[in-house]
C-alpha cells in the first residue's frame, strides 16, 4: 500500500472518533432532558453543567477530527 | 464541458498579506486576518454604541445590548458569586469577540467578487492567545489570593493519604491541559464547520459540471444539506462563544475559591 492510500484510510479511521463523540453529545443532552422532564423546576439551574458536559464530549470528537486533518494535510 | 475545477477546502484559512512588505520573517504585515479583526472590532463598536444611549424606555437595540450584558453578568454571578463582578469585562470581551468573529466568518460576503470572508477564530494563534490570557488570569489570581495554598486545588477534599501523590499529578495534568483544550475546541469547531460547507459546495459544482440528471439531483441535495449545516453552524458559533466564556468563568472560580 502506498503512502497516499494509507493516509486516506487512516483519516477515515480517525473519523470514527467523531461518530463516537456524537453518541457522547447525544447522551449528555438526552440525560439532561430525562432529568429536566422529571423536575422541570430544577432544569434551568443546571444549564451550565449541561454545557460543561457538552463541551467535554465535543472536545474529544473535535480532537479526532484534528487528527484526521493532520493525517491528511500535515503528514 | 468545462475544465475540472479543483477546490481546496483549506484555502479559506490561508493568511495573505494585504499591504506591507511580505518578506519572510517580517512581522509588520497587514494581513487579511488583521483586516477581519478590525472589521469585527468595528461591528462590535457599532453594536455597542447603538445600545449605550441609556434611554429610560429602551428600544430594541438597547434591549439587545442589555440582554448580552445581563446574560454574561448572570453567568458570572452564578458561577463565581459576588466576587466575580471584577472579571465581567474580560469574560464579556471574549464572549462578544468570539461571537462576532464567528458570525462575521459565516456572513455571505463571498457573493461580492474578490471579497473573501475570513474567520478570525479559525486560527490557533488567535484562540490560543485568548486561552493563554484566561489561564494567566487564573494563575495570577490564584497565587495572588492564596499564595502556595493554591496548590491545594490539586488535592480534592477527602482524598485518602496514599492516593495524594497520584491524584496530585492527575489533577495537575488536567489543569495544565485547560488552555490547550479551551483554544483547540473553538478553533477546531470553526475549521470543521467551514470545511464541511466548502466540501459540499464542491459537490454542487461537480454535479452541475457533469450535467446528468442524477448528478444534478445530488447537487440539489447538497445545496439543501449546506443550508441545514449553515443553520447548525449559526448555533455552534453561539455555543462555542458561550462555552469559552463559561469555562473561563469556571476556571476563575477555581482560582477565587479553590474548592
Amino acid at each position: 500500500m502506498d503512502l497516499e492510500s494509507a493516509k486516506v484510510i487512516g483519516a477515515g479511521l480517525a473519523a470514527i472518533g467523531v461518530g463516537a463523540a456524537a453518541a457522547g453529545v447525544g447522551t449528555v443532552f438526552g440525560s439532561f432532558l430525562q432529568g429536566a422532564l422529571r423536575n422541570p423546576a430544577a432544569a434551568d439551574g443546571q444549564q451550565g453543567r449541561l454545557f460543561i458536559g457538552f463541551a467535554a464530549a465535543e472536545l474529544l470528537g473535535l480532537i479526532a477530527f484534528a487528527v484526521a486533518m493532520i493525517i491528511l494535510y500535515a503528514v | 464541458m468545462a475544465a475540472e475545477i479543483k477546490i481546496d477546502p483549506m484555502h479559506q484559512f490561508q493568511i495573505d498579506p494585504i499591504f506591507g512588505s511580505a518578506a519572510p520573517g517580517d512581522p509588520f504585515v497587514f494581513t487579511n486576518s488583521a483586516l477581519w479583526m478590525l472589521i469585527v472590532l468595528g461591528s462590535i463598536w457599532l453594536f455597542m454604541m447603538g445600545g449605550l444611549k441609556r434611554e429610560l424606555v429602551p428600544g430594541r437595540w438597547q434591549m439587545a445590548v442589555e440582554g448580552i450584558t445581563k446574560f454574561i453578568t448572570d453567568m458570572v454571578d452564578t458561577n463565581i458569586g459576588p466576587d466575580g463582578r471584577r472579571y465581567v469585562p474580560w469574560i464579556f470581551t471574549i464572549f462578544v469577540f468570539i461571537l462576532f468573529s464567528n458570525y462575521m466568518g459565516m456572513m455571505p460576503f463571498g457573493i461580492v467578487p474578490g471579497v473573501h470572508p475570513f474567520t478570525v477564530t479559525s486560527q490557533f494563534t488567535v484562540t490560543g492567545v485568548m486561552a493563554i490570557i484566561s489561564f494567566s488570569i487564573v494563575l495570577i489570581v490564584g497565587f495572588w489570593k492564596h499564595g502556595f495554598h493554591f496548590f491545594s486545588l490539586f488535592v480534592p477534599h477527602g482524598t485518602p493519604k496514599p492516593m495524594i501523590p497520584f491524584i496530585f499529578v492527575v489533577e495537575l495534568l488536567s489543569f495544565m491541559v485547560r488552555p490547550f483544550s479551551l483554544a483547540l475546541r473553538l478553533f477546531v469547531a470553526m475549521i470543521a464547520g467551514h470545511i464541511l460547507v466548502k466540501v459540499f459546495a464542491y459537490f454542487i459544482i461537480q454535479g452541475l459540471q457533469s450535467g446528468t440528471a442524477m448528478s444534478i439531483g445530488i447537487s440539489i441535495l447538497s445545496f439543501v444539506f449546506i443550508v441545514a449545516v449553515n443553520v447548525l453552524e449559526l448555533l455552534v458559533a453561539a455555543i462555542q462563544a458561550y462555552v469559552f466564556a463559561l469555562l473561563t468563568s469556571l476556571y476563575i472560580n477555581d482560582a477565587e475559591h479553590l474548592h
